[in-house]
């Protein structure tokens, strides 16, 4: 026990270690890709304050903002600002960023975490249908749907469903994480949920497929395996084996493979929330891209990366947990 | 059909299945613009004969759009893949065959790409070189190798230890010989059937950059942009562009990850079981 926990914290810090260098890369490769678009930032900021400005102002500006600063101080001292904790201010929403981060987290992160638990539970669920059923119809049918949503597109799925449950049937409303025209305080935890069964049913359809197949696999792998051979010599019938020998050998893996999906959710979440028109970061980053909004957008790629990263090191550490032999391959 | 063995009946069904997408890009090229040209009296249309997708809120022929948007989507999909393509393979052959170094720097590489989600990365790509067809086919090409790359090194790693490589090497060829007569044609089957896998993933991201807005200008028929503007009208209960322009989208996408699974089982029958 005492060697795993040393183990783990290895994986933990050679991980860490990396999280840092690449978050470190994003911000290097961030900031070059903005500064090379053809959007003139000063521009916008102007445009987006709706006044007239005169050239001594706008130089004025330029001088606060050091834009006429070769890039790499520019770079320097962005980076120093972003290490406190000042991520800037959105040009769009007029508020520092790290502030609608954060709000706009939770938001997303209500979304993702009922998307991540159904789509994890439904796709261990239908891979474990399929494992059991292998080449009979429950897994002929069950594989063929899993192959048809992996093609799906999601907002398109979004779409779909927006059109048959709100325009058609009208059992959930349009969008947005609360009724229109209600003050902030107002909204109850029920209302909120309401909003959010859509948006997190589309996302969750969306990743399924992947976890199910794999599940479907690891289970088939396990049930060809001599001990399940053994066990089924000795009498225990196929739910018993389920049970006993194949849970335990697919769960971990699923699990792994699901926390090592993030960077696939929040691309998702992107999607869903464009669709749905629900405040999270993902209606953020597409926002701060068409509008131009350079502060917001290198903040949001910052913090997506960072959410990925996590991600990562989770499934990292449970691969640890799982098999002993990975802390070579895991260097 | 009984006659033929398993082998002819999966090279009859690629070349149909190649001959249908063939097919609906010509379809695409071909349609002259005036086709989806629009024509105020006849907007909102649902799907009829004569409109068999329907008409859009400018009248335009949804159909004639929709296969045009196919024609630009399969475009897209195939640039980008084939660029993507390259850069696995070059990238995967680097790491195999250089140090240690060079190894954990790509892997670094690849985890610096998996770390940022696409759809963001995509985003900060076309914000960077201007929106359009070129952000659309960097942002795409620039995240879709990594997969690849980690199969072609590991098909390069497991190659260099063949017997035959040794004795290649033993009888003085250069490394740039044994490359080219013996890597890349092995390579060459795993190349094809990564791209074509790669290809819907290609497509699926086009459509859904070009619905965010990043993508194509909003007057090129794409399929992220006719479904983008159905957004629109879906709640006055207008169902058609939403739908069927989908839809054809997803069997595209069918299609051609058919297309993959059949060229996999004749490039490499043995795994092709399952």
């Amino acid at each position: 026990m005492k060697g795993s926990f040393k183990r783990l914290t290895r994986i933990f810090l050679t991980y860490g270690a990396k999280i840092v260098s690449i978050l470190l890369a994003v911000s290097i490769i961030s900031f070059i890709l903005v500064s090379a678009s053809p959007v003139d930032p000063v521009q916008q900021y102007i445009l987006g304050l709706g006044t007239a400005v005169s050239p001594e102002q706008r130089l004025e500006i330029e001088a606060y903002w050091g834009v006429n600063e070769p890039p790499v101080e520019r770079y320097l001292s962005w980076l120093w600002e972003v290490l406190h904790g000042n991520l800037g201010v959105s040009s769009l929403y007029r508020r520092p960023v790290a502030d609608i981060i954060s709000e706009r987290f939770f938001n997303s992160l209500a979304l993702m975490v009922w998307a991540w638990g159904l789509a994890g539970s439904m796709g261990f669920l239908i891979g474990c249908i399929m494992g059991m059923y292998r080449s009979r119809w429950p897994d002929k049918i069950l594989k063929k749907i899993c192959y048809i949503f992996s093609s799906v597109p999601a907002f398109w799925l979004g779409l779909v469903l927006l059109l048959i449950f709100s325009v058609w049937l009208k059992w959930l409303p349009i969008g947005f994480s609360s009724p229109i025209g209600m003050l902030h305080e107002e909204v109850t935890v029920w209302q909120r949920l309401y909003h959010l069964i859509l948006p997190a049913f589309t996302l969750s359809l969306m990743s399924f497929a992947n976890i199910a197949l794999h599940t479907r696999q690891k289970l088939i792998d396990v049930l060809n395996s001599e001990y399940v051979l053994f066990a089924r010599a000795r009498g225990e019938g196929r739910w018993t084996i389920l049970r006993r020998h194949g849970l335990r050998n697919i769960l971990l893996p699923a699990m792994t493979l699901q926390f090592a999906s993030f960077s696939e959710l929040f691309g998702g979440s992107v999607m869903a929330e464009n669709v749905f028109s629900y405040p999270g970061l993902g209606s953020a980053v597409s926002a701060a891209g068409l509008n131009s909004d350079v502060p917001l957008l290198l903040g949001l790629t910052l913090f997506s990366t960072l959410f990925v990263c996590t991600g990562n090191l989770i499934a990292n550490l449970l691969y640890g947990i799982i098999d002993p032999r990975i802390k070579e391959a895991g260097q | 059909m009984k006659q033929l063995n398993r082998r002819t009946k999966i090279l009859i069904l690629t070349a149909m299945t190649a001959a249908i997408l063939g097919g609906l890009y010509a379809a695409g090229i071909l349609i002259p613009e005036e086709a989806a040209a629009g024509n105020f009296l006849n907007a909102r249309q649902p799907p009829s004969l004569k409109h068999p997708f329907g008409t859009d809120s400018l009248g335009r022929d949804l159909l004639a759009r929709t296969l045009k948007g196919m024609a630009v989507s399969l475009t897209v999909g195939f640039g980008a893949s084939m660029i993507s393509g390259m850069i696995a393979v070059f990238v995967g052959i680097v790491a195999a065959t250089g140090s240690k170094t060079v190894d954990a720097a790509v892997n670094w590489l690849i985890d610096l790409v998996m770390g940022v989600p696409h759809t963001v990365l995509v985003i900060l790509i076309s914000f960077s070189v201007g929106r359009g067809l070129k952000g659309l086919l960097i942002g795409i090409a620039a995240t879709h190798w990594c997969s690849l790359a980690r199969l072609i090194r590991g098909e390069v790693l497991q190659l260099s230890s063949q017997q035959y490589v040794a004795v290649s090497r033993r009888l003085g060829k250069s490394s740039r010989w044994i490359l080219i007569h013996h890597f890349l044609p092995h390579l060459a089957p795993q190349f094809f059937v990564g791209l074509i896998l790669m290809f819907p993933h290609a497509i699926l991201h086009e459509a859904a950059v070009s619905f965010l807005g990043f993508g194509l200008p909003p007057e090129q028929p794409a399929i992220g942009i006719i479904l983008s503007e159905s957004m629109g009208y879906i709640s006055t209960g207008m169902w058609w562009p939403a739908v069927l322009p989908g839809v054809s989208l997803v069997l595209i996408v069918l299609l051609i990850d058919k297309l993959g699974d059949y060229l996999r089982m004749i490039t490499d029958p043995s795994s092709a079981q399952e």
